[in-house]
């Protein structure tokens, strides 16, 4: 399980961008392409290696009602198992 | 039949030449020689062809992409595009000046080949005096700082190595190590029973590939593919015929898969005279086996259909003679006893490689 005081990154070489064709935000790496849903695009967007999760829960909670820290660690433990996200400090 | 998803992949084989002659080359017998490779015009038309289409991520390979002059050029432009550029290479010529003004043209990631984990094993795989090369590119990768995959073909030779190889890996700093068994086809079909690992060497290497796994979880990723002929079902080959890759040749001939032209019966599509939209939808190269209507028994009735979509159809052609066959690595294909044949007939002692001809200039 991933600790709310960690501070989650996109991996080296991995990109989040919109592809204008598909009219979707799509994650780039080595491996492949994913399309990640709405709820991980705004979770995504905010793993700049700084945030803790628990500063991206706040953050997402300013715009969205009923976000859970548990479903934060859900999308961010999805992307870890991916190879996309590391997570930073113990 | 359903509707056809835009691909997402493009293979761009720049050129057939290479400076390396290994014996498992996944290039065609019969090499594209120079003067019929595409322009930068012309392969700057198929990347934005590609990206229009849908295509996300562009794999820059060949041959050696380093070959091509124009490759700087190349990479502006599909980066410019919005793509993800994977750089394949042998590492030949990759110094760091060249390699970051790549990098700063946009190359997300290389993808560095090697053939083995010692220079003597190297070299003599790839037939050229090539291992320091090699080296000097890692330095440069890791001194540029862009993210690498180190990639080996594995066979007999080569599969007594594995932990030498991850060590290597390890050492020249790579976040993936793929270790993946020869495929059989093009020259590697030709070469097939001298490149066949034995039962030992796979039953040896799968503990140390575990171990190794497991220790290095978090550092680097290991993918390590066993040859499918083992096996009682076959691959998902490129998740289904025209699903979501595809690839240009060096002339601008376009094919569903990358061993394609191995398919005889295929009348292949260019890039020369034909939009690449036209032929990712409407080809009868691409159409030809999409989907599962194409399918005949066991597959048509196979409640696996949708999961390995009936196998390598390379395969099928290139063992049954129909490319419209089961795959006979299938246990459920009525032509399983020729592949169970092959897996018999290992020879006790190592049989000579046929290395593959030199690219033409």
């Amino acid at each position: 399980m991933i600790g709310v005081e960690q501070r989650p990154r996109l991996r080296r070489g991995v990109r989040l961008s919109f592809d204008r064709v598909r009219q979707a935000h799509v994650l780039l790496f080595p491996e492949g392409v994913v399309m990640p849903n709405a709820t991980a695009v705004a979770v995504l967007e905010l793993c700049d290696g700084e945030r803790t999760v628990a500063e991206i829960v706040t953050a997402l909670s300013g715009t969205y009602s009923g976000v859970r820290v548990e479903d934060v660690q859900n999308v961010l433990a999805r992307f870890v198992e991916r190879h996309v996200v590391e997570v930073l400090g113990g | 039949m359903a509707e056809v998803a835009a691909p997402l992949g493009l293979l761009a084989e720049l050129t057939h030449r290479c400076p390396l002659h290994c014996p498992y080359c996944s290039n065609p017998l019969e090499l594209i020689a120079r003067q019929q490779e595409l322009s930068t015009e012309q392969w700057c038309s198929v990347l934005d062809q590609a990206r229009d289409l849908g295509v996300l991520q562009v794999h820059l390979s060949g041959g050696e992409p380093l070959a091509r002059n124009d490759l700087p050029e190349i990479v502006s432009h599909a980066r410019g595009l919005g793509c993800y550029v994977n750089l394949v290479t042998s590492g030949v010529g990759l110094t760091t000046p060249r390699l970051a003004d790549l990098v700063e043209r946009g190359i997300d990631h290389v993808q560095l080949s090697l053939q083995g984990a010692s220079e003597a094993g190297n070299d003599a795989i790839a037939g050229a005096r090539v291992f320091k090369h090699k080296l000097i590119a890692a330095e440069a990768i890791a001194e540029v700082g862009v993210p690498l995959t180190v990639n080996t073909v594995l066979h007999r030779r080569n599969h007594g190595e594995i932990a030498d190889l991850i060590a290597t890996a390890e050492r020249l700093g790579a976040e993936r190590l793929e270790l993946a068994n020869t495929q059989y086809y093009g020259w590697a079909l030709r070469n097939r029973t001298a490149l066949m690992p034995t039962r030992e060497q796979l039953d040896a290497a799968e503990p140390i590939v575990r171990e190794a796994t497991e220790r290095l979880a978090g550092k680097m990723q290991i993918v390590y593919v066993v040859a499918d002929y083992a096996d009682a079902h076959p691959k998902p080959c490129m998740h289904g015929w025209g699903a979501r890759q595809l690839t240009v040749a060096p002339d601008g001939t376009v094919l569903p898969c990358p061993a394609a032209t191995a398919i005889t019966t295929l009348e292949l599509s260019s890039v020369v005279d034909t939009p690449l939209a036209e032929i990712w939808y409407s080809s009868s190269s691409f159409n030809a086996f999409r989907g599962t209507e194409w399918m005949s028994e066991p597959c048509r009735s196979c409640p696996r259909k949708e999961t390995d979509f009936g196998g390598c159809r390379c395969q099928a052609f290139l063992l049954t003679g129909d490319a419209a066959a089961t795959d006979p690595v299938c246990s459920l294909s009525p032509n399983r006893g020729l592949v169970d044949e092959i897996l018999a007939q290992q020879p006790v002692v190592d049989v000579e490689l046929t290395m593959r001809a030199p690219g033409r200039a």
